[in-house]
């Protein structure tokens, strides 16, 4: 059975950190289905957020080989019951002014906001889980979408502890 | 301030600045009784290595150099040209770091993996960038397979044309990533000796393993400081070492229990200087010892609990005893396909332990029973530890492992390891072998090839002594031997090196002996010539209807090259063997060369091939002892031997037949 785990990464932030990561992935053939990097909290460390689609068993695998390159810090996985995950996707969606107001009200009902809008088209920003950004889509797709751009999916775990603070 | 380098000022030529000085004159004259040492370079490699050096002004050039002095380096394998060159001029001065200027990068690599096996140190070489860089990644690839820790030093082009495709541009650091443990490339000049420092630590410590630093031509050419010890900044690199104690404890409850345990010995017990332990580990257990291809030596041949090499070409007794164990203790070992076969149907009754100091090898191919982190020589001591304090005692496991050492016998003394003389009366390739084990004997070191010659070597010499043994294991990288063996003999000037070579890998890397005639660097070279690839020839024997595909080499039918003129031609004693008769007497003469670097041709057989055997993608009860003979299977002595191992099983709780 093949499940998706979401891998929290800290890393040091040298040239080709990024390089050696997805390239431990694609030689060992793990998938990945996103990936996000971005600075932290600490200067000269930064956090990936890897999610990967791997059979049960070698997740553990995935883990040890990822912490064997030098310039990886720490992995945590993150339980999606235990942390909040988000996504960001910007859709182009062909909107003239007979099917504006019908955008605009979807887009209200998934607390998305218009970023940019002309005589044709609304771009419209939306932050939230893998399925609400999916329902999104499913119902701007009949006023036809001209682009997507969406981000890898960045997690943070809940309540006060840090990743970085129990590690240490 | 602490100084203990020679005192010469940048620029001045200093005492050593004679190169040819310093370097003995080729050695191609008669034989002499001069002892090897003679012949290493007058340079200084027990003067005193700098300790402690305050910030000084230097090059990065020189910064470089003295890191290498001050990590204790003594020699470095390598070849200059353009993007290097800056390093080579302070290399020329140096006293401590001895340079052997190899023919190419490919023999750099290995020399400093035959160096690093046989001392336990850390094996150098340098390259320049592009072309130089990318010779090294056969090495490389081949150190990070065998874990051998090698640190390895390229020149890169200027920091402004990284990235343009300038003249001798490669991206090494891009190519290498997945065939080192780590590497670098250094942007800035005062970065050269932490980068060194973390290099030496990263290739030795934990999983050695190769550590590639790229070191652009600017970098090496700028004006910085030089000052040592240096902090070196690793947050993600902590290697566990200590193994669990709990862990420990259930590793030794389980071997109480065991009634047919093996202890499944891989390199990692080498590379930890572990042998003297696993003695009383053995000793205090009572079980059976197998020694991967990676880990000969690191048990003695010699001591009734060995069962000799397990694997696609081990032994029977051991391949059967892994088998129809109940528990196996592997202890730096990586359950590697050679060694398993079929994973589906190795070993299926039996429980495992696997320590290792790579957690990423620990449930890899095999889930383990008890995971054990840790250095094989901690491990080692802990669990002997916990044995003696444990309920049941050395005699008590004895005992419950008679039943298990009757069967033990019956496959060591039906199968023993063995081989016919050729029916077309040409020289049989393992009697060569054989006898070269007997003549050089346990104190000499042998590297090998890659193919029929090294499973040779593996199953008829006899290994007392860990890190005698060096051979290309993991990749199975031909061409090995002759650098290999030179890098050996350079770090062990006063032991007889041997280089078990077949006809197709001296083919590979033998101008390397060139370097050792003119280095002084005296190694011995037996060719097994069969004039043929002749692993691959046997795969097509056994699997391809004796089509001979692109295996025959000409080294026999047309004698091209002649191994005796080629050997003379790079400064190399020639001898050639062609009968039984002669066998002793070859190599006792080439024993008594030890001026020079010695090549002998032995023209031996085309059809001998390597038995025992596991069909590749088979399992090991498949094993044939000899062609179409499996006693695991079919073979009457054997199916006895079978019915022995099926009574001894322990059913539900009843006691094992003693």
């Amino acid at each position: 059975m093949t499940t998706t785990h979401t891998l929290s990464v800290l890393v040091e932030d040298k040239p080709g950190v990024l390089a050696r990561i997805s390239g431990l992935f694609s030689r060992r053939g793990y998938n990945i289905q996103s990936l996000a990097v971005g600075p932290t909290e600490e200067e000269g460390i930064s956090r990936m957020t890897i999610c990967v689609t791997v059979d049960d068993f070698p997740l553990e695998q995935v883990t040890k080989q990822l912490n064997k390159l030098v310039h990886v810090i720490k992995i945590v996985e993150l339980e999606p019951s235990s942390s909040v995950q988000r996504e960001l996707v910007m859709m182009k969606v062909r909107a003239d002014a007979h099917v504006r107001s019908q955008v605009l009200e979807v887009t209200q009902m998934f607390r998305a906001k218009v970023v940019d809008v002309s005589p044709e088209a609304v771009t419209v920003e939306a932050t939230g889980t893998e399925d609400k950004l999916e329902a999104l889509r499913r119902m701007l797709e009949p006023y036809g979408i001209r682009e997507i751009v969406q981000s890898g999916m960045v997690a943070l775990s809940r309540g006060p502890r840090s990743i970085a603070a129990h590690h240490r | 301030m602490t100084h203990a380098r020679p005192t010469t000022a940048p620029g001045t030529p200093g005492p050593a600045a004679n190169g040819a000085a310093r370097r003995p004159a080729p050695r191609t004259g008669v034989p002499t009784e001069q002892q090897d040492t003679v012949l290493q370079t007058p340079v200084a490699p027990d003067a005193p290595r700098p300790t402690r050096v305050d910030p000084e002004p230097a090059t990065g050039a020189q910064s470089l150099v003295r890191a290498l002095e001050a990590v204790g380096c003594d020699v470095v394998f390598g070849i200059p040209g353009g993007a290097i060159l800056p390093a080579y001029d302070p290399l020329f001065d140096s006293q401590l770091v001895r340079h052997i200027l190899v023919r190419h990068e490919q023999g750099a690599g290995h020399a400093a993996t035959g160096y690093a096996q046989a001392t336990g140190r850390v094996g150098v070489c340098i390259a320049t960038s592009g072309p130089g860089a990318t010779n090294l990644v056969t090495p490389l690839a081949d150190a990070m397979l065998d874990s051998v820790p090698l640190v390895a030093i390229t020149g890169q082009v200027g920091r402004k044309l990284i990235g343009t495709d300038a003249f001798q541009e490669a991206d090494i650091c891009g190519i290498t990533m997945p065939i080192t443990k780590h590497n670098m490339l250094v942007t800035d000049p005062a970065d050269i000796p932490r980068a060194i420092a973390e290099a030496f630590h990263i290739a030795a410590t934990g999983r050695p393993g190769p550590v590639l630093v790229d070191l652009p031509k600017d970098v090496l050419q700028a004006q910085t400081t030089f000052s040592w010890p240096v902090e070196t900044r690793l947050p993600g690199y902590r290697p566990t070492t200590r193994p669990h104690s709990k862990q420990i404890r259930e590793a030794a409850r389980l071997i109480g229990e065991a009634r047919r345990p093996v202890l499944y010995v891989g390199g990692g017990v080498i590379k930890a200087e572990a042998s003297t332990e696993l003695l009383d580990l053995a000793d205090e257990t009572g079980a059976p010892v197998v020694t991967t291809l990676m880990a000969r030596g690191a048990f003695p041949d010699g001591h009734r609990q060995n069962l000799g090499m397990p694997g696609m070409h081990g032994t029977v007794a051991a391949v059967a005893a892994m088998q129809k164990a109940d528990l196996l203790i592997a202890l730096g070992a990586r359950f590697d396909d050679r060694v398993t076969g079929d994973l589906s149907t190795f070993a299926q009754g039996a429980k495992i332990i696997h320590a290792d100091i790579d957690p990423a090898e620990i449930g890899k191919n095999r889930p383990a029973d008890v995971p054990i982190v840790g250095d094989a020589r901690e491990v080692v001591t802990e669990l002997t530890a916990a044995l003696r304090s444990s309920a049941v005692d050395r005699d008590t496991r004895h005992e419950q492992l008679r039943g298990w050492w009757e069967q033990l016998e019956i496959w060591r003394q039906t199968f023993p390891l063995g081989y016919d003389d050729p029916a077309d009366g040409t020289l049989s390739p393992e009697y060569v072998i054989e006898r070269i084990g007997a003549i050089a004997g346990p104190d000499a070191v042998y590297a090998a090839g890659v193919g029929q010659h090294q499973m040779w070597a593996a199953q008829f010499i006899a290994y007392e002594k860990p890190r005698t043994w060096l051979n290309s294991g993991g990749a199975g990288t031909m061409g090995y031997g002759v650098p290999a063996a030179m890098g050996a003999k350079v770090g062990c000037p006063d032991t007889t090196v041997w280089c078990i070579d077949g006809d197709g890998c001296f083919q590979m890397t033998n101008q390397e002996l060139a370097t050792c005639a003119i280095e002084g660097i005296p190694i011995k070279v037996a060719v097994i010539n069969n004039g043929n690839l002749g692993m691959v020839r046997q795969w097509q024997t056994l699997f391809y209807d004796e089509r001979y595909s692109n295996t025959e080499l000409g080294t026999h039918k047309h004698r091209v090259p002649d191994f005796v003129l080629l050997a003379q031609a790079l400064g190399c004693e020639g001898l050639r063997c062609e009968s039984k008769d002669d066998v002793d007497r070859v190599i006792n003469q080439a024993m008594a060369i030890t001026d020079r670097p010695v090549v002998i041709d032995f023209a031996v057989g085309a059809d001998a091939q390597v038995w025992p055997m596991v069909a590749a993608g088979t399992g090991n009860d498949q094993i044939m002892a000899a062609r179409d003979i499996r006693p695991l299977f079919d073979d009457p002595e054997a199916v006895q031997a079978e019915e022995v191992s099926r009574a001894d099983r322990p059913v539900d709780g009843e006691e094992p037949v003693r």
